[in-house]
């Protein structure tokens, strides 16, 4: 109708006939107008305004995340700052952590951290792919579901608890029964020697590899499971036994999300703070025997944070906080990009 | 097909190999869960041992006099993680909605990659954060910063949980409504999120029973506090900071109550876990 009404128009001011360019121009403006009337008539102008403040509210909470990750790593670099100044770069390499004369080196803590969550994962991650093939490949649906569900129990029970449990059951049941053990058969490993102790080192890699598994586990139950099926019976078609096709189709083709799965348990092993508190026993000194005690980044900060003697003292322990934050930061970037490129597949299902 | 005897014995040894793996699997499935079953049943051996009536209704005595209980610790970890909740779970589901809406935006995908990096950064960086930003320059330990840590770390978990759910609901419920003349944003609050409500409820609970049991960020934030706390801007105890300086301390009635108050603990946290999963029937997954 609106063109009919345009056409008109355009005849009726040319005696000569419909020129067709001018034609095109009054149509166009017709059209528009009437649009701008219809969407007047259903007040589209507020709707337009509601859809607004919604999309800008939404955006607005959503940058909130942004602005949270930013501001921690500002605020602990900035609180972080007399020490840094006061250290340099020595603080990383120092092993003097001495707040009586006001002097700190993060080495012993940076140590205590990696060497517990890395035998951590040398605990965790043999079971964790154990576990998600057996999820994955080897039981039937529902004992699969039911099975998992046991496992993600394992990350439900509180850290603390863990603790608790680690003091008083763990550790002495380790102290009275594997570390004998681990003495009499590798006691010439410089790792298994000394007077056995039953907050130590040891104790808090149990407990971190008991904590992190599940989380382990459930991504790598994950990737496997997107392995196409198709793989598979390509592997038993070529006459495969079970574990064959395991290690020809379901392995390689998961490695990268398992890689990213076992970044993702360091960066909780790492960072985990209460449990390793408890059972490691908070000795500031390197020492080469498991059986020893122990202190990481996390516990001393969770230790002495409060009773900070000092500015020094406390920008010292901020200090600590930053070198978790990064080594956080590093390692979560870098499993998430793997573990997002292996399962790609779920994603793009999903939409 | 007749195989000769070389290839029957390797055919053997491979069967027998694969028998082996498969088995190994399934022994380290029982026994990463050997630590669940032997956590639990000392839990309650040890914690239903020195459990009372006076453990729910009593406050904490000093060392020595024996008796008394966590009555201001489970308020007020049912106070920190309530407070914590209206905090986070707005700003959480309205940052999913964003991100569900904006799929494609490079924004929205660096928003979730922020979401996915602040679930990995350790808690007690966040208690560290919070300590500077609201405990130093304001009101000292109190219960509103301990509530705002437990909210930065709710956070993420809800985002990401909101965002997942919403993009389950189908897409041609939202083009019906928006095909009605319904608006955008309407379609979005009423259709979209109303239909994907439960899964982002259940996300929210499962948040939440993750925080209930946080220690770390509370030690210096909320602090912990032997008496009620009547103010937001008090210092208040918690079960879990409470089960920790109990745990650590050298009293054998101390440890006894940290025994209890980890039964405690564990049982609400356990109890959502459980309830959702129950009632979801095994589809309920919080993001990590």
């Amino acid at each position: 109708m609106v063109v009919a009404v345009a056409i008109d128009r355009a005849t009726s001011s040319r005696k000569d006939g419909p020129h067709l360019a001018e034609l095109a121009d009054t149509v166009t403006e017709q059209v528009a107008a009437t649009q701008t009337r219809v969407r007047r008539a259903r007040g589209f102008g507020v709707r337009a305004i509601g859809d607004r403040v919604f999309n800008l509210t939404t955006l607005a909470l959503a940058l909130v995340i942004l602005a949270l990750l930013f501001g921690v790593t500002l605020d602990l670099v900035i609180n972080a700052m007399p020490s840094i100044k006061t250290f340099g770069l020595h603080f990383l390499v120092s092993t003097d952590w001495d707040p009586t004369n006001d002097q700190y080196g993060a080495l012993p803590f940076i140590y205590g951290t990696v060497v517990s969550s890395l035998l951590a994962l040398l605990i965790a991650v043999p079971l964790a792919l154990g576990v998600a093939l057996c999820l994955s490949e080897m039981v039937p649906t529902w004992l699969s579901h039911k099975l998992g569900f046991l496992v993600e129990l394992l990350a439900a029970i509180p850290s603390v608890v863990y603790g608790l449990w680690g003091i008083f059951i763990m550790g002495p049941w380790l102290r009275d029964h594997v570390d004998p053990l681990l003495a009499k058969y590798l006691g010439f490993l410089p790792f298994f020697q000394g007077p056995q102790i039953s907050v130590s080192m040891l104790s808090a890699a149990v407990v971190l590899a008991i904590m992190v598994l599940p989380y382990i586990s459930a991504v790598c139950t994950d990737v496997f499971r997107v392995v196409p099926q198709t793989q598979r019976e390509a592997a038993y078609a070529l006459g495969a036994t079970k574990w064959e096709m395991v290690r020809m189709a379901v392995l390689p083709f998961g490695v990268s999300g398992v890689i990213g799965a076992v970044i993702l348990g360091l960066g909780r092993a790492l960072g985990e703070t209460i449990a390793v508190a408890m059972v490691i026993g908070n000795r500031p000194e390197i020492s080469a025997s498991v059986f020893m005690p122990s202190s990481t980044l996390a516990s001393v900060i969770a230790n002495e944070f409060v009773e900070a003697t000092s500015d020094l003292n406390l920008a010292a322990l901020v200090e600590l906080g930053l070198v978790l934050l990064v080594l956080g930061l590093i390692l979560n970037v870098a499993a998430r990009t793997l573990v997002y490129s292996s399962t790609q597949r779920r994603f793009s299902k999903g939409k | 097909m007749l195989l000769n005897p070389a290839q029957q014995r390797h055919n053997l040894y491979r069967n027998l190999k694969s028998k082996i793996m498969v088995g190994l699997t399934v022994a380290a499935t029982i026994v990463a869960l050997i630590p669940l079953f032997l956590v639990l049943g000392y839990l309650l051996s040890k914690g239903a041992a020195s459990i009372s009536w006076d453990f729910f209704t009593k406050m904490p005595t000093p060392v020595g006099q024996g008796g008394g209980g966590m009555a201001n610790a489970i308020i007020g970890t049912f106070e920190l993680v309530g407070i914590a909740t209206l905090i986070g779970v707005p700003i959480g589901v309205g940052a999913g909605i964003y991100l569900a809406e904006n799929r494609g935006s490079q924004l929205a995908q660096a928003i979730r990659f922020a979401a996915d990096v602040m679930m990995g950064i350790p808690s007690i960086v966040i208690g560290i954060f919070v300590y500077a930003i609201f405990v130093k320059p304001f009101y000292g330990f109190s219960t509103l910063s301990g509530s705002i840590a437990l909210a930065i770390i709710m956070i993420p978990l809800v985002t990401r949980t909101a965002e997942e759910m919403i993009l389950l609901v189908p897409h041609e419920l939202r083009e019906a409504a928006l095909a009605l003349g319904v608006p955008r944003w309407r379609t979005t609050t009423s259709v979209v999120v109303r239909t994907a409500i439960s899964g982002i409820a259940t996300g929210v609970i499962l948040a939440v029973a993750r925080v209930a049991g946080e220690t770390a960020p509370l030690l210096f934030t909320a602090f912990g506090n032997r008496f009620w706390s009547t103010s937001l801007f008090q210092p208040i105890s918690s079960l879990t900071v409470q089960v920790y300086t109990y745990a650590i301390s050298p009293f054998a009635d101390w440890q006894r109550q940290a025994w209890a108050g980890a039964l405690v603990l564990t049982a609400i946290v356990l109890a959502m876990e459980l309830g959702v999963r129950w009632v979801t029937r095994g589809t309920a997954r919080v993001a990590r």
